[in-house]
């Protein structure tokens, strides 16, 4: 499973204001603990400062790769923004995302062509959100092929089949986790990846459902997860789940996890 | 008697069936059909936006509600007089342009609708001049502006530019709501209100119209 931290994201106001402040000591501090909870990627998000975005997600990979070996999901639509992150980047970085949007489609394209990033690849066109599992391929389909013809590798495409929330329409739980297997089912090396917490959107007790339904997704053949990797249980899960599904050879990681005291919630 | 109270409870409790049948019972009775709407459904459709916004209530329990009143004000319409009609005023409601999301939108144009509202929803990804064009053709008094994404924020304030230019800003209150924005937003851009949730929209259409 590659677990991408979402703690650096700049709707949330707290960080909001550390990236403001330029205060580069708690960045890394939220990087490091994201890294040392099992984070593969930290994802850096600046949305939320029109005109300044390029400025600031090069100060947060910058920042954050001065302290933490660790590489970063660029999280923009904006090709300039992505572009002037990119351009101080060390390792692999992953691009999050480009979507079957005919303007984010081309514009994201002619960055991620030819490339070893991870790409995201979000089920959503002109058309709207989709609903069914059918909708989600449709889409998926589409996206693919464009990217494998910009000679994007299919092991580095993450498709992210898009959460929908359960409090508006009870089957959109189970369209996501259908679409999750056919996706794996049907494009074999490829992966999938979500920021799932949309699901328990309008609902109480929302980590808990989240969590819940992390493991549903895992034992449909998730991947990949953009998630509070500070989130103690959902880190278990994700962990238990996955020896349960089958990928863990000789239960080797829930041991070492155990050992870690990763189970102590 | 009827009891337009046990129909505030039932519509509340989300019971459809439970609503329809008092509402025909009430009619049966000849209670008027306008107090049925008034005294038992718009009542309780206040406390369930309420209790909404509270974070009491939760989304798929408004929905339950919402689909009994529609419902029961299809019972109601065809015995509402003309000055008696449903709508307390109408509403240019749309996702702002290069969005995609409606799930917002939607729960906000069913409470409005609930409250007695006429709803002109123009969909996502809705151009300025969609909406100048749909306040002019339907004289509307509020347009309800949805973004989810921190990148269509902007076009907030392109919608509202077209309003002014196009000269329909002074008859329209604008109200703004969507995961990314807030109060701060919605007067930086000048707009009328903010609504965190789909109850207090409810709450402040109405007050714009009192």
């Amino acid at each position: 499973m590659l677990i991408i931290g979402e703690l650096i994201n700049a709707s949330r106001k707290a960080i909001a204001n550390h990236i403001e402040n330029q205060d580069a000591n708690t960045i890394q501090a939220v990087a490091r603990d994201e890294l040392n909870a099992g984070a593969d990627y930290i994802d850096v998000n600046a949305g939320v400062f029109v005109g300044k975005e390029p400025e600031y997600l090069k100060w947060l990979v910058e920042t954050i790769q001065a302290a933490v070996e660790a590489p970063c999901c660029i999280d923009s639509p904006d090709p300039a923004a992505i572009e002037t992150a990119l351009a101080v980047h060390k390792g692999t970085a992953m691009i999050n995302s480009i979507s079957l949007e005919k303007d984010r489609y081309d514009k994201l394209m002619p960055i991620v062509a030819g490339t070893d990033f991870k790409v995201v690849a979000l089920c959503m066109s002109d058309d709207g959100m989709p609903e069914t599992v059918e909708d989600r391929m449709a889409i998926a389909e589409k996206l693919i092929d464009g990217l494998l013809k910009n000679n994007v590798k299919l092991e580095n495409i993450y498709v992210d089949p898009l959460v929908q929330p359960l409090s508006v329409n009870n089957t959109f739980g189970v369209e996501f986790l259908d679409a999750i297997e056919k996706i794996m089912a049907t494009f074999k090396g490829i992966h999938t990846v979500c920021g799932l917490s949309n699901i328990s959107y309008g609902l109480p007790n929302r980590m808990f459902l989240n969590q819940l339904f992390m493991v549903m997704a895992i034992a449909k053949g998730l991947d990949g997860a953009i998630v509070n990797p500070l989130d103690k249980r959902m880190m278990a899960n994700i962990i238990g789940a996955e020896t349960l599904a089958g990928k863990d050879e000789f239960c080797a990681n829930y041991l070492s996890a155990y050992r870690a005291k990763r189970f102590e919630l | 008697m009827a009891d337009l109270n046990t129909i505030t409870q039932a519509l509340i409790a989300g019971d459809k069936d439970q609503v329809t049948g008092l509402v025909q019972k009430a009619v049966d009775e000849n209670v008027a059909a306008n107090k049925i709407l008034n005294e038992g459904l718009i009542k309780g459709m206040d406390i369930v936006g309420d209790r909404m916004q509270e974070g009491d209530m939760f989304i798929p329990e408004v929905l339950m509600s919402a689909r009994a009143m529609s419902a029961a004000v299809a019972i109601l319409k065809p015995l509402l007089g003309e000055d008696e009609s449903v709508v307390t005023g109408k509403v240019v409601i749309g996702t702002a342009k290069g969005d995609m999301h409606d799930i917002g939108k939607n729960l906000v144009s069913m409470m409005l609708e609930s409250a007695g509202f006429e709803i002109i929803d123009l969909g996502v990804d809705v151009a300025p001049e969609q909406f100048v064009q749909a306040v002019k053709d339907h004289q509307a008094q509020i347009v309800g502006l949805s973004a989810l994404l921190t990148t269509t924020m902007p076009m907030m304030q392109t919608t509202i530019d077209a309003l002014k230019q196009s000269g329909v800003r002074e008859q329209v209150k604008v109200l703004i709501g969507g995961a990314p924005v807030n109060q701060e937003f919605a007067d930086k851009i000048g707009a009328d209100g903010y609504a965190p949730d789909a109850g207090s929209a409810s709450k402040l259409a109405k007050q714009i119209m009192s």
